[in-house]
């Protein structure tokens, strides 16, 4: 199952490197949305997967799953939102005043 | 000691504040007070029974570099130039700087200079040693470009700056491989260990690194460059930084290191044949000059040589001749600049060419020179003290016992080469003299009528001067009670006492003198015929030319280069960027065998929901790529963020599949809410080039992510920490919930920090719609 997963998220850090390479601001985006969903993927496979109960204490229970990787990613997902959401309404700003989305024509003037 | 050390440097920050009264009172008659102070308190420790003095005070005792001062001879030699001098140059400047200059700026870069000069030469801690010649350097390049608004004087501190700091990280180079060697910082240590470092194979490197940040400093062939051009600095400064004081810091790097050097052939080759070329070489150049400060600066050039070549002889005599000569040097070198800031100032003009017959007009200042010229010249007259040390110089270049036939050969070399270049010496002496005061007057030249300068700023070099005639008369006085003392601490052994005479007999010394008085006085009257040589030699052989073509090479070169990749487009960086990780983790990856290991033992088993969570995420995901419309790819996306969220609830992550769910909900509702103002989505206009690097780089990223998961899942390299997350989530977290008491308790802090970051987005957010809507307003 872990390799599994690993490759899942080598197949999203590979859609997600495409899309950030492509030029409109939309599509940047998407990309770091998937990369982070892909770290972690990794992050969560790197604790071994299904060993044992949710890391809830109980007295019937011997085995918890990992907890660390877990409060690791429940750290990066509220950062990832984070960022998200600013980049959003960094893009929509950035296109409303330059009038397009294209990460070409934004470049500084003695690059042109 | 530390106090007298910093004090410059703490006293520094009060310089603006009393710059602002500097139309009522000059701010440099508070500076003078500073060096006047640390001079009166290390002159007491001057007398024949004085012995070293050591204070250590804790800086970074972890790395074992400490404030470590130690006073012994040759830095108490050195501790009283700069103050002594400092004393007379600050003195002189109030009445050579104008009250409408910036003299906040002035005095803060000299007393920083002042500190930094201190802490040279009375560190034993050759990091802390090392931190302080770098302060001068900086402060050198400050005060160099003091008049920033003229190019000359950029052109200057950057040369200096450039040369001396490059000399400065080669020496640091030589001092790290010492205390790596000795396994100590002190230099007093590493002395006691010369065994250590003549056996460890790395003596060579060492004596390179340190020669080349001594020479760049102490400005000696191939690199004197930067100090005739470092003359652009106001006069007080040339004399007292760039011929009295921080181009000795050179020699006296050689001195203090001498010890550990001195049994090494090389050492003796190398120093000996750079300070005889500088000395023959710049003396030479001397007398081409027409700049006052020209010539004098190539003087000093030529005098740093001499010294330089003194100590590379290394025996007892040549050593005490150089600690002589540095005070001496000092001591007529600094009245001569004080001179031509006063012929500066009271002409108008620099310019040997339009100066002469000064002698009527400047009567004080004619005599003052002249004891400064002559004493330079080495004319052999008892109350000059430029004789005592000029021969003294010839009797040690008189060596005889070497080994190898290079050093013989070499040995027997240097008495020519001395006298040779001490003709020079003595020619470029009268030429300044002469040149200035005497000869046909040229008043319509000069764009003042010159007159006498007034009597302020003569007390500076005729304390100077009296100091040439005062050691000329009685040069024992400073023999036993200072030089003794120097010449024991650069040899690291006791010296034998012997007194200076003025008169020893016709011994080869005496002749030597003669023949450069001889001669120099018949090159100096037959000046014009013969200068016509100097375009012959150098001719074009020019190293200015050859610094400035480097520089511009550089500037071009690094200018195309960087251009040449940084062309505003963040795809392209981002290319490399992945190239770069990709390459190099691949490498180190399968060259240190990291994909070697991979087993398939140990690991969870596959269940028929997985699979499908995991064959719709990835359909969902390669989709993104060929979608065109914006609406399907927003939703798209999130069908990738719900599967997470599923798959947290089948590896049982229930804090995760919740935080999942709500922030993906979230983030679809803002994607759509900025759906409608984001243009519709292009088709991929690109070409196949492009697109097919774009693959690449995609899959190679994806697939170094998932082979380096593996190949650190198969590995066992370290035990797990979340053990003992799971034994202390009650005992010390009170909870039970083991996730929420890892981040609210055990890593709060990163949960502190986590909202911080999302509060400041929110803040970003805020901001970038609020501005829009202020305009909108408007």
């Amino acid at each position: 199952m872990e390799y599994i997963i690993l490759l899942l998220a080598g197949i999203l850090f590979a859609t997600a490197i495409y899309n950030l390479l492509q030029k409109q601001l939309l599509r940047i985006i998407i990309g770091t949305v998937l990369i982070s969903h892909g770290a972690h993927l990794v992050i969560l496979t790197m604790g071994k997967l299904k060993r044992g109960q949710p890391p809830i204490l109980d007295e019937s229970v011997a085995d918890y799953t990992d907890p660390l990787p877990q409060a690791l990613i429940l750290t990066s997902i509220v950062i990832s939102f984070g960022i998200t959401s600013l980049l959003l309404v960094l893009s929509y700003r950035t296109a409303k005043e330059n009038n397009t989305d294209n990460m070409e024509e934004m470049r500084g003037e003695s690059n042109e | 000691m530390i106090f007298a050390v910093l004090l410059p440097l703490v006293l520094a920050l009060f310089i603006p504040f009393l710059s602002k009264f500097k139309e009522k009172v000059h701010t440099g008659i508070f500076v003078v007070l500073i060096p006047l102070g640390i001079f009166l308190y290390f002159v007491s420790f001057v007398g024949n029974d004085f012995s070293p003095i050591h204070h250590t005070y804790n800086w970074i005792p972890s790395l074992n570099i400490n404030f470590d001062f130690y006073l012994d001879g040759l830095s108490l030699l050195f501790v009283l130039l700069i103050s002594g001098i400092g004393t007379l140059v600050v003195f002189y400047s109030i009445y050579y700087l104008h009250t409408s200059e910036n003299l906040g700026h002035f005095y803060v870069y000299l007393l920083m200079f002042m500190s930094a000069m201190l802490g040279v030469v009375l560190s034993d801690n050759v990091f802390v040693l090392y931190t302080f010649w770098e302060l001068t350097s900086i402060s050198s390049f400050l005060l160099i470009g003091y008049w920033h608004h003229r190019e000359r004087s950029r052109y200057g501190a950057q040369k200096s700056m450039l040369i001396t700091v490059f000399g400065g990280l080669s020496m640091l180079g030589g001092l790290v491989l010492l205390s790596v060697i000795t396994g100590t910082t002190s230099i007093r240590s590493m002395i006691d260990q010369v065994d250590v470092i003549a056996s460890s194979g790395y003596l060579p490197l060492i004596l390179v690194f340190i020669l080349l940040g001594a020479f760049t400093k102490s400005a000696q062939f191939p690199f004197h460059i930067w100090l005739p051009d470092a003359m652009e600095a106001p006069t007080p400064v040339s004399a007292y930084l760039h011929s009295a004081t921080m181009v000795k810091a050179g020699i006296y790097l050689v001195a203090r290191f001498s010890p550990i050097f001195v049994d090494y052939e090389w050492f003796f080759i190398t120093v000996s044949l750079v300070g005889i070329i500088t000395l023959v070489w710049a003396s030479y150049m001397a007398v081409r000059q027409t700049d006052l400060k020209g010539i004098l600066a190539f003087s000093t050039v030529s005098q740093l040589g001499m010294i330089m070549a003194m100590l590379g002889f290394g025996t007892e005599a040549a050593v005490f001749a150089a600690v002589f000569h540095i005070l001496n040097h000092a001591t007529f070198k600094g009245s001569l600049f004080m001179i031509a800031g006063i012929i500066d100032h009271e002409t108008g003009t620099r310019d040997i060419r339009k100066l002469g017959g000064l002698l009527t007009f400047m009567p004080m200042s004619a005599t003052l020179a002249l004891f400064g010229t002559f004493s330079m010249a080495g004319v052999p007259l008892p109350f000059l003290n430029g004789f005592y040390s000029k021969e003294l110089f010839f009797g040690a270049t008189l060596l005889n016992e070497n080994s190898s036939s290079i050093a013989s050969f070499l040995s027997a070399a240097i008495p020519y080469l001395a006298v040779f270049g001490s003709i020079f010496t003595f020619v470029y002496s009268m030429y300044f003299f002469f040149g200035v005061f005497t000869g046909p007057k040229k008043l319509h030249l000069l764009t003042k009528k010159p007159h006498e300068a007034p009597i302020g700023m003569l007390i500076s070099p005729v304390v100077l001067v009296l100091g040439v005639i005062i050691i000329g008369l009685f040069p024992n006085i400073v023999n036993g009670s200072l030089l003794n003392h120097a010449a024991q601490a650069v040899r690291n052994s006791t010296v034998q006492y012997t007194n200076i005479h003025y008169w020893h007999g016709f011994e080869p010394q005496f002749i030597m003198s003669l023949i450069v008085v001889g001669v120099g006085l018949i090159l100096f009257l037959t000046l014009k015929k013969w200068s016509n040589i100097y375009s012959i030699i150098p001719g074009k052989l020019n190293l200015n030319k050859l610094y400035d073509k480097i520089i511009n090479k550089t500037d071009d070169y690094s200018a195309r280069i960087t251009n040449s990749y940084m062309t505003g487009s963040l795809k392209l960086y981002m290319s490399i960027i992945l190239a770069a990780i990709i390459l190099f983790s691949f490498t180190v990856m399968i060259t240190t065998g990291g994909f070697n290991n991979i087993t398939f033992d140990d690991l969870a088993e596959v269940e028929i929901v997985d699979i499908s969570i995991v064959l719709i995420m990835v359909l969902a995901a390669i989709c993104t790529i060929f979608i065109n419309n914006k609406l399907s790819l927003i939703i798209i996306t999130g069908i990738v963020g719900f599967g997470i969220s599923l798959l947290f609830v089948v590896f049982r992550a229930p804090d995760l599949a919740l935080t999942q769910l709500v922030v993906e909900t979230v983030s679809m509702a803002l994607f759509l809410l900025a759906y409608y103002h984001l243009p519709e989505l292009r088709k991929r206009e690109e070409t196949v080039g492009s697109s097919f690097t774009n693959l690449f780089l995609a899959i190679g990223t994806g697939a170094l992510i998932t082979m380096v998961g593996i190949a650190a899942h198969s590995s066992d390299w370290f035990k797990t920490i979340s053990d003992y997350f799971v034994e202390t989530s009650y005992t010390l977290g009170g909870g039970n919930n083991i996730v929420n008491v890892i981040l609210v308790d055990m890593r709060g802090l990163d949960t502190l920090f986590e909202i911080t970051v999302l509060g400041i987005a929110a803040l970003a957010i805020y901001g970038l719609i609020k501005v829009r809507k202020d305009k909108e307003a408007e």
